[in-house]
């Protein structure tokens, strides 16, 4: 068989067996090359399309570099002041109890200007899922020190490292959040490779679904790369969060069936 | 007005009436002096009764964020708080501003600046009226000056805000939160449907659905031209409202020959001042603004032609007085008294400054 | 034993260069190329035969600009 009629034979739509979401919108995506953001939007929006949920979806995106991240999903959304989007998120719940509703941060918004609508949250058990993608770093403002940048780690506000004897120490949210009787399901991913992506993809559809029963919060955490902050090439920046990042933000889950399954 | 005569404070006035407008959800947090609004909430259960959420929130800032979320659904939600609490929600009122959102914030303002006092006080005037948060954005400003009124208004507050699509504050005081009055209760209203809310909301988001393009409730805009064209249509919107929404109230103005122009509790003392300058033989009218944005400009100037002199009382260093200069003929002296750091002038007072000001002079 | 065929189709002007898809295949079938799109970015192809059409490329991809179709031969 020759090559151009396997061609001929292969481009068929019967035969697409991976191909963009419809609930990603057509908008080129405003992130840096290689930046793992894309992948977190796509795979969330791929658990709400399997699902079919997208009548019944209201996202909260964050201020940040995710920011824009409405002009992507295709699902109602609203957008939130910094850090705030838990609060968002936590009336449209209660006044609509049946929707599906996220809320979408990163690490400044969600673990600095926004620490306290965070851990309120999800100590109050609100049934809504929190999608965290977290990245060290304040990426939209250009690179500045982050609650979660890592000890000794440059950005533009700590040029000679994080020294946190002066700055503080790296924050991990997730393992905070976690011992709060008000979440139920806990976990740290990330997006990096297609097996990353795959286990990630199940968790966010395993929040998903524990959403829908009302148990209390569900909290995702992504690790991921900001290449552009980092100084780095993409495919730099991913190793350089396996060897850097994971050691501190290791990953797997940390609360299942609101029992902590790992020591914190 | 209602059937139903119940004696209440205004706190509890205002709550009842919320519960009674249909509300969707309340979202507060402790303060003084108007806590009795989440704890009359509390204990009525609305949520029972209505299905209405009433949520206290971890701060300030929470709850005016839980109201952007309420009413970006085009759920009926308002929280409520004093001067320091205003502070800190200023930066969510400019949100809602900016993705016109509907809501209502309740302010029983107190003695300021900083934690001031938990007494009365009318200085929260520049922040309400002026913007208080970023950005060219207004508020519309209802000032109820009874228990009546602070029921009263939670009705008229919510159909502005759904009509403009813009947060409506109504600006009270401790005095008259806690004071108790007799209050007409009107009757039960139904909570919109989901259904309904998308046929009267098409800008809600209440999930895509395949016959429309999906809803997004956001103030920002990075395109500078396409954000200014946002911030034109607004200021068209406030000049519409400035056009339609004037309120204001007239007491002994006609034969007048001075007039107090006071709101809320100052205008409820300020009566007092004018019954006794009446016995005085001085004819003092009172020019009461209900809406203090918009204020009621053209009325004031055409009654600054004919008086000859202009008092305003405020509990503040003198906030409104600055609107009332601007907006009376120049020929006529406009001057200010005020009582600040949570004390309430006596009518005595008042008929004394109008006395040494206006009459010998 | 069946054998299986795949196939890309890269949404080339959306792609961003990354190439993070590059360490994903297994089979090595693709590679960045020499020509850049209308941002300026060398964009991804499929350079040989050997896609399996197992969709690692698509799957971690940040931009979603691959398409992966498969058949049985």
């Amino acid at each position: 068989m020759s090559d151009t009629i396997i061609k001929e034979q292969i481009f068929k739509p019967e035969n697409i067996v991976y191909k963009k979401t419809d609930l990603m919108t057509d908008n080129v995506l405003s992130y840096c090359p290689g930046c793992g953001h894309g992948t977190a939007h796509r795979i969330l929006m791929e658990v709400i399309d399997e699902m079919g949920l997208q009548s019944k979806t209201i996202g909260i995106a964050p201020v940040g570099c995710s920011v824009l991240a409405y002009e992507f999903m295709n699902v109602d959304m609203q957008q939130a002041a910094h850090g705030r989007a838990p609060a968002l998120a936590t009336a449209i719940k209660r006044l609509l109890p049946d929707k599906t509703v996220f809320s979408y941060q990163g690490d400044g918004d969600l673990a600095a200007i926004g620490t306290a609508e965070t851990i309120h949250a999800c100590n109050r058990g609100e049934n809504f899922t929190v999608i965290f993608v977290n990245n060290g770093i304040y990426g939209m403002t250009g690179g500045q020190m982050a609650p979660t940048t890592l000890e000794g780690m440059k950005s533009s506000t700590s040029p000679y490292g994080r020294d946190s004897q002066t700055m503080g120490h790296p924050l991990k949210m997730t393992e905070l959040v976690a011992q709060l009787p008000g979440t139920y399901y806990v976990t740290r991913q990330a997006v990096h490779t297609p097996a990353a992506v795959r286990k990630a993809k199940k968790a966010i559809r395993k929040a998903i679904e524990l959403q829908q029963q009302k148990v209390g919060m569900t909290f995702v955490e992504v690790v991921s790369n900001c290449n552009s902050g980092w100084k780095m090439t993409p495919v730099d920046s991913n190793k350089w969060m396996v060897e850097n990042m994971f050691p501190f933000y290791p990953l797997g889950d940390i609360k299942v069936d609101g029992k902590l399954v790992k020591e914190v | 007005m209602g059937k139903e005569l119940r004696l209440m404070k205004g706190n509890e006035a205002f709550a009842e009436a919320v519960i009674r407008d249909g509300a969707d959800g309340y979202f507060g947090y402790p303060i003084t002096p108007q806590s009795e609004v989440m704890e009359y909430l509390m204990v009525e259960k609305p949520y029972e009764k209505t299905g209405m959420v009433v949520l206290q929130a971890e701060s300030e800032v929470a709850a005016i964020n839980m109201l952007y979320g309420g009413a970006g659904c085009g759920k009926k939600v308002l929280t409520s708080s004093s001067s320091p609490g205003m502070s800190l929600m200023h930066e969510g009122i400019s949100y809602l501003a900016g993705s016109e959102l509907p809501c209502i914030i309740m302010d029983a303002m107190r003695g300021g600046p900083g934690l001031g006092t938990i007494q009365p006080g009318q200085a929260d005037y520049f922040q309400v009226t002026k913007g208080g948060g970023h950005g060219d954005y207004r508020l519309i400003v209802l000032a109820p000056a009874s228990v009546q009124e602070m029921y009263d208004f939670v009705e008229i507050s919510f159909d502005l805000a759904f009509k403009y699509r813009n947060p409506v504050i109504v600006l009270t005081d401790g005095a008259i939160g806690q004071m108790m009055e007799k209050v007409y209760i009107g009757e039960q209203k139904v909570r919109l449907t989901e259904e309904e809310i998308k046929e009267k909301y098409p800008w809600a988001t209440l999930g895509k659905t395949p016959d429309r393009e999906r809803n997004i409730i956001t103030s920002l805009d990075l395109d500078p031209y396409r954000h200014e064209r946002h911030n034109i249509k607004l200021q068209k919107k406030y000049k519409e409202i400035e056009k339609n929404e004037v309120r204001y109230e007239e007491l002994n103005c006609d034969d007048a020959d001075y007039i107090i122009v006071a709101y809320g509790t100052s205008a409820r003392i300020s009566q007092k001042a004018m019954d006794i300058a009446r016995e005085k033989g001085i004819k003092v009218g009172i020019f009461r603004p209900i809406s203090l944005w918009p204020f009621p400009k053209k009325a004031l100037r055409q009654l600054s032609e004919r008086v000859k002199g202009i008092l305003a009382v405020e509990m503040s260093a003198g906030q409104m007085v600055e609107d009332i200069r601007m907006h009376s003929v120049e020929t006529t002296p406009v001057e200010h008294y005020g009582r600040m750091g949570g004390v309430i002038p006596t009518p005595n007072e008042i008929v004394d400054i109008i006395e040494n000001t206006f009459v010998k002079s | 034993m069946a054998k299986v065929k795949g196939d890309i189709i890269v949404d080339i002007e959306k792609c961003k260069g990354c190439e993070v898809c590059i360490d994903a295949c297994p089979t090595h079938t693709i590679a960045m190329s020499e020509q850049v799109n209308g941002k300026g970015y060398h964009f991804m192809q499929n350079v040989h035969d050997a896609c399996t059409g197992c969709t690692n490329c698509a799957i971690v991809c940040p931009d979603g600009v691959i398409t992966v179709y498969r058949i049985k031969v």
